[in-house]
């Protein structure tokens, strides 16, 4: 099957100028510029970008989920990190 | 010839390279190698209906007959139609339907820029909306025929073989007849000289590329100008017309 060779992709589309790109989807493609193509005519169909970043999935390093506890977790309790922690001293206008 | 009926003329002609390459094209929707592929070539496909679309109705306006779009898509005879040979060849495979597609838009999309700087002003318009679509479709097959020539042993000797087996159809591109010479004349058209030398720079530079062989200078097929057409070309209009010649006024 021709799945076996070709590749997949990420495709990520900014939808419009001054907006990042966002995560659409993945193509399979024989080539770098065939899937910009195969991500245009997958993800674009309807007007929905101005711009189309293409990667190798496989070049994506990715964080295991098996890891996510120490990853993710300690971020929890750390509720001083929130702006909304601070109380704004009385008279400051500007913050 | 005068200005109005060479306007009608050429006007029906790109309706017809557009609506033949179009029905063939669409021939192949659900045989696409990948979901992505079959996407773009459906794309392809209702692009050139569309482009057929816009020729059509521009000539029935011209025409002042009555006859609708669809008259001229449906109810005219084979010997009617005065598509190049080239857009009405058998689909083949992969290879041979892209190159099929290459060898034609690397014409159509010079023969469009020039159009868009014509002197016919609705012509002008149709040929800047639809070259966006043809630089796009051109960019789509001209990698693919890279990816084939440069691929593998078999996939190079099968694409060089069609490019070999379509190669005849290519003169009929640039064999223009009075009422080329007529638009180009009245209407500031393409100069089909330059047009051919453009075109083969830009064929060589693909066909490096592709490190495929261009073919020898060969004699040349022709007559879809006159309305003599390859065999194949019944097949695809009876396919294409039944449903209106079986069911006449038929709608959905």
């Amino acid at each position: 099957m021709a799945d076996e060779n070709w590749p997949l992709y990420e495709v990520f589309i900014r939808s419009r100028s001054g907006l990042s790109h966002r995560h659409a989807g993945s193509v399979h493609a024989a080539g770098d510029q065939m899937a910009l193509d195969h991500a245009r005519d997958v993800y674009t169909r309807r007007n929905e970008g101005v711009s189309i970043w293409v990667v190798r999935s496989s070049e994506i390093v990715a964080s295991d989920p098996a890891e996510s506890a120490a990853f993710f977790d300690p971020a929890a309790d750390k509720i001083y990190r929130h702006p909304t922690f601070y109380e704004i001293p009385d008279g400051v206008e500007n913050l | 010839m005068d200005k109005q009926e060479a306007l009608l003329k050429y006007v029906l002609r790109l309706g017809d390279n557009a609506l033949v390459l179009g029905q063939k094209l669409s021939e192949l929707v659900t045989q696409a190698p990948e979901l992505e592929e079959e996407l773009a070539n459906a794309n392809f496909a209702l692009d050139y209906i569309g482009q057929a679309r816009l020729f059509y109705s521009y000539a029935a306006e011209l025409e002042g007959k009555g006859r609708s779009e669809d008259d001229f898509a449906f109810l005219r005879d084979g010997n009617e139609f005065r598509n190049v040979l080239l857009v009405e060849q058998p689909n083949g495979h992969f290879g041979d339907a892209i190159v099929r597609q290459f060898l034609f838009e690397s014409f159509y999309a010079l023969q469009l820029e020039a159009l868009a700087r014509c002197s016919a002003p609705r012509v002008a318009e149709i040929a800047a909306r639809a070259v966006k679509e043809i630089h796009y479709h051109l960019r789509h097959v001209s990698q693919w025929l890279v990816l084939l020539g440069d691929g593998t042993d078999e996939s190079h000797s099968r694409v060089q073989r069609s490019l070999d087996d379509h190669w005849r159809f290519t003169g009929e591109l640039f064999a223009g007849d009075e009422v080329d010479e007529a638009f180009e004349r009245e209407w500031d058209g393409p100069r089909l000289a330059e047009l051919e030398q453009d075109w083969n720079e830009k064929l060589d530079t693909v066909l490096a590329d592709a490190t495929l062989t261009r073919p020898a200078a060969q004699w040349m097929d022709g007559g879809g100008r006159r309305g003599r057409h390859t065999e194949h070309f019944g097949y695809l209009i009876a396919e294409m017309q039944f449903l209106q010649r079986a069911y006449p006024g038929a709608r959905w």
